[in-house]
């Protein structure tokens, strides 16, 4: 699986919910169809609740990736405005 | 709209639903809305709809708050009796959601003023108490094209339905004209639950906050009836009459009418 290259990076260490996905959904509105959104988390919840989310709500989920002892990494396509 | 700490807590509920989002909490926060009435519907309207932090809230009422209004006029209290209705609610929904910008007008509307009034919102609400406003709002609305979403209440029945600039039925494709005053109830038979009008001023809210998302679909050509006694919603189709005097081919009714006095507003 060759490396995808995000349009956008946010940040949402020290986040919890709900605002993990409020503003990962935010981040998701303001792009454009086809984009790869990339989220960095600390929240282990959120590791698993916002991919569930944005599937539910029509995007496509890339990866899902514990990247050291605290954070993750997800990377989320925009498939659907 | 950028939003700060606060309100992406605030609305987080809508803004991670669907059909609302970032984006539709934005529409919320730029429509106006003109509520008729700060009574039973008006109330619960004007709550909601600030809860739901609706840009630019307008309530126009005449009257003043009286312990008798406080059974189901849910945005008084004890310590604003005697106050205008209108500063009441306002100083209710601030508490709740300073975002939001209330106007209070304190009036009876006329045929004068009316037109004036509501040119500058997107919505209007009808929360009215009697017939000579309920006429009025509608045929202003329908000459000034704008959406009307229309609530009535009366002893254990409500009904609500709303009313699109040229599509549909209006108010008076339903009843053409007001009552005569003599048939419409006495002050003393025009009981109502309390909670009947939070029933029905829930509806309106949530017609309202559709027409500005522009999402689902609203009680278009629709009457909805609500019987808390026997808890049925029953939904009537509303034809558009060809012959009503305001909307139809040939309509007689071509300006504003302010009906005579003479007919009972519940306190
Ligand atoms: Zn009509």
């Amino acid at each position: 699986m060759s490396e995808m290259i995000p349009d956008k990076k946010i940040n949402i260490k020290g986040l919890v919910c709900p605002y993990t996905f409020v503003k990962s959904k935010l981040a998701i509105e303001s792009m454009d169809v086809g984009q790869v959104l990339e989220i960095l988390l600390d929240y282990e919840e959120a590791s698993r609740s916002i991919p569930k989310s944005m599937e539910d709500h029509g995007q496509k989920v890339l990866k899902v990736e514990k990247v050291n002892d605290t954070d993750w990494i997800l990377q989320i396509r925009k498939d659907k405005d | 709209m950028d939003f700060t700490d606060d309100q992406l807590l605030r609305y987080s509920r809508h803004i991670i639903l669907p059909e609302v989002g970032g984006k539709g909490q934005a529409k919320i926060a730029g429509a106006k809305v003109f509520i008729v009435g700060a009574g039973g519907l008006g109330c619960p309207v004007g709550y909601y709809l600030t809860a739901a932090g609706v840009g630019t809230i307008a309530m126009v009422d005449n009257d003043t708050v009286e312990m008798s209004n406080l059974q189901r006029q849910i945005a008084h209290s004890v310590n604003t009796i005697g106050m205008p209705k209108v500063e009441s609610a306002k100083k209710t929904f601030e508490a709740l959601n300073p975002d939001v910008n209330i106007i209070a007008i304190q009036k009876r509307m006329s045929k004068d003023d009316i037109a004036d009034l509501i040119r500058d919102y997107d919505i209007v609400v009808d929360g009215s108490d009697n017939f000579p406003t309920r006429y009025l709002v509608n045929d202003a609305c329908f000459m000034a094209k704008k959406p009307l979403v229309s609530g009535a209440i009366l002893r254990f029945e409500g009904q609500v339905t709303t009313i699109l600039p040229g599509e549909g039925p209006c108010y008076r494709c339903l009843f053409e004209e007001p009552p005569p005053p003599g048939l419409v109830p006495s002050c003393q038979e025009a009981g109502v639950l309390g909670v009947l009008p939070g029933v029905i001023g829930g509806l309106q809210a949530t017609e309202v906050l559709k027409l500005i998302l522009g999402k689902g679909e609203v009680l278009k050509g629709e009457l909805l009836i609500y019987n808390a006694l026997k808890t049925t919603f029953r939904k009537v189709k509303v034809p558009k009459n060809p012959a009503c005097p305001l909307c139809g081919q040939n309509p007689t009714i071509t300006e504003l009418i302010d009906y005579n006095e003479g007919y009972c507003s519940p306190q």
